[in-house]
């Protein structure tokens, strides 16, 4: 079987899980549209504010949530089933890969989700070709994060404290993505460039590929 | 916590490793599947010398059946054993084959986690039918099961030992070793030869 076949499996597997969990659906996405009512709420009838931290607020409970939706049970391995894997000869890049589009594929349905819910309580002014904006820097931002934090969740694999350890390693190496991600949504309306964050985007992911087809093995081995 | 070991398993043989707890049995087990590398010496497993990258071409010619079991247990029996199937090359039909063969063919819709220890075990022995492994390794493989569940174990030690392949046992308890050709008693990370 190959990597790429490999990885599909480990991908269709990991979705079919989560659609029988439902963490995504029926817990974190609940949890992240109702911290986004949260600001609304507490800045009163002073609209214009509103209006204007909407998209702020989205990348915000993008990044918190997101973590949550690439850490989610569905992608953690017990240690007897990754001693399985490695016996029945999966490869630890297709794995890894695998892990990278089940989360990417979620990630970017639950930030699309999140996003028309920032839509309708915010009301922010979106400029024209916004949402294709969205719809690129949401999948590359997920595509990022999801990178990110299989690589994460395979460095503290077997840890006791692993959710909070995991965090700590994603939250700052994020920080190119949510950069990325915000600016390019509000370099619209300004007139200036989204092409540089989208490229930082791009850059970020790539090199969480390359990082991560390098570590793959090695982190595999050392885990046990 | 493995000491002065030297150990060399002839094909077509089943050796039984026996000991108390924390004797390092399933410290050597893992040794074996090449899941822990040693300290100091050398191991090599099918051909796969530790340490290089040639264990990782020998991996698939092992076969591990640990204390807790490896199932999603999410899926059903039928998926999980499809899902090793698709991973290892296998069609997925002959994974379902292989759960009728453990006895498990009214039962494979149900989930993992909804089945017992001795379905799990099962499955579990149906997945290594299907690898046709040339190493088996079998950590307290029949506690906990029924005669019949036993017997099937059996028999994959059986066709394993005819097939040329190599068979080590773990027990706690040396009666469930009869049929080995010959067992190992490890205490304290040492080993003696039995009788």
């Amino acid at each position: 079987m190959t990597l790429w076949s490999q990885a599909l499996e480990i991908a269709r597997v990991d979705l079919q899980v989560e659609r029988r969990l439902g963490d995504t659906a029926r817990i974190i996405l609940p949890f992240a549209v109702v911290a986004l009512l949260v600001f609304p709420l507490a800045m009163g009838a002073r609209l214009a504010e509103i209006r204007a931290i909407g998209p702020a607020v989205f990348w915000s409970l993008g990044i918190l949530f997101g973590m949550q939706v690439a850490l989610r049970q569905s992608a953690t391995d017990s240690s007897t089933r990754r001693d399985v894997y490695a016996l029945i000869g999966l490869d630890p890049v297709a794995r890894l890969l695998g892990r990278a589009m089940s989360g990417g594929v979620l990630l970017t349905g639950f930030l699309l989700v999140l996003f028309l819910a920032m839509v309708v309580l915010y009301g922010p002014e979106l400029a024209s070709g916004s949402w294709w904006v969205l719809v690129v820097s949401s999948l590359l931002f997920a595509i990022g994060l999801t990178q990110l934090s299989t690589l994460a969740g395979e460095v503290t694999a077997g840890l006791r404290n692993r959710a909070g350890m995991a965090s700590l390693i994603i939250a700052p190496l994020s920080i190119p993505l949510v950069i990325g991600a915000s600016q390019a949504l509000a370099a619209i309306p300004g007139g200036t460039g989204i092409l540089p964050w989208i490229l930082l985007m791009v850059a970020t992911d790539m090199a969480m590929a390359v990082v991560g087809i390098g570590l793959a093995r090695p982190l595999e081995e050392a885990s046990r | 916590m493995l000491r002065d070991i030297d150990l060399e398993l002839a094909p077509g043989s089943v050796l039984g490793l026996v000991g108390p707890n924390g004797s390092g049995k399933t410290t050597l087990l893992r040794l074996l599947a090449t899941l822990l590398e040693p300290d100091q010496g050398k191991a090599t497993i099918l051909g796969g010398r530790s340490g290089t990258e040639e264990v990782y071409r020998a991996r698939p010619g092992i076969g591990l059946i640990g204390h807790t079991p490896s199932l999603i247990p999410e899926l059903t029996l039928e998926e999980n054993i499809e899902h090793m199937a698709r991973l290892g090359g296998h069609q997925p039909l002959r994974g379902r084959q292989a759960l009728s063969v453990v006895g498990l063919e009214e039962v494979m819709t149900r989930r993992a986690d909804a089945s017992s220890h001795g379905m799990l075990r099962r499955a579990e022995v149906a997945l290594l039918l299907l690898r046709r492994c040339r190493l088996v390794l079998l950590d307290e493989a029949t506690t906990g099961l029924d005669a019949e569940a036993a017997g099937l174990v059996g028999a994959l030690v059986e066709r394993t030992r005819e097939s040329d392949g190599g068979v080590v046992m773990v027990s706690h308890d040396r009666s469930r070793l009869d049929g080995c050709d010959s067992i190992l008693t490890l205490s304290e990370g040492t080993v003696e030869v039995s009788p």
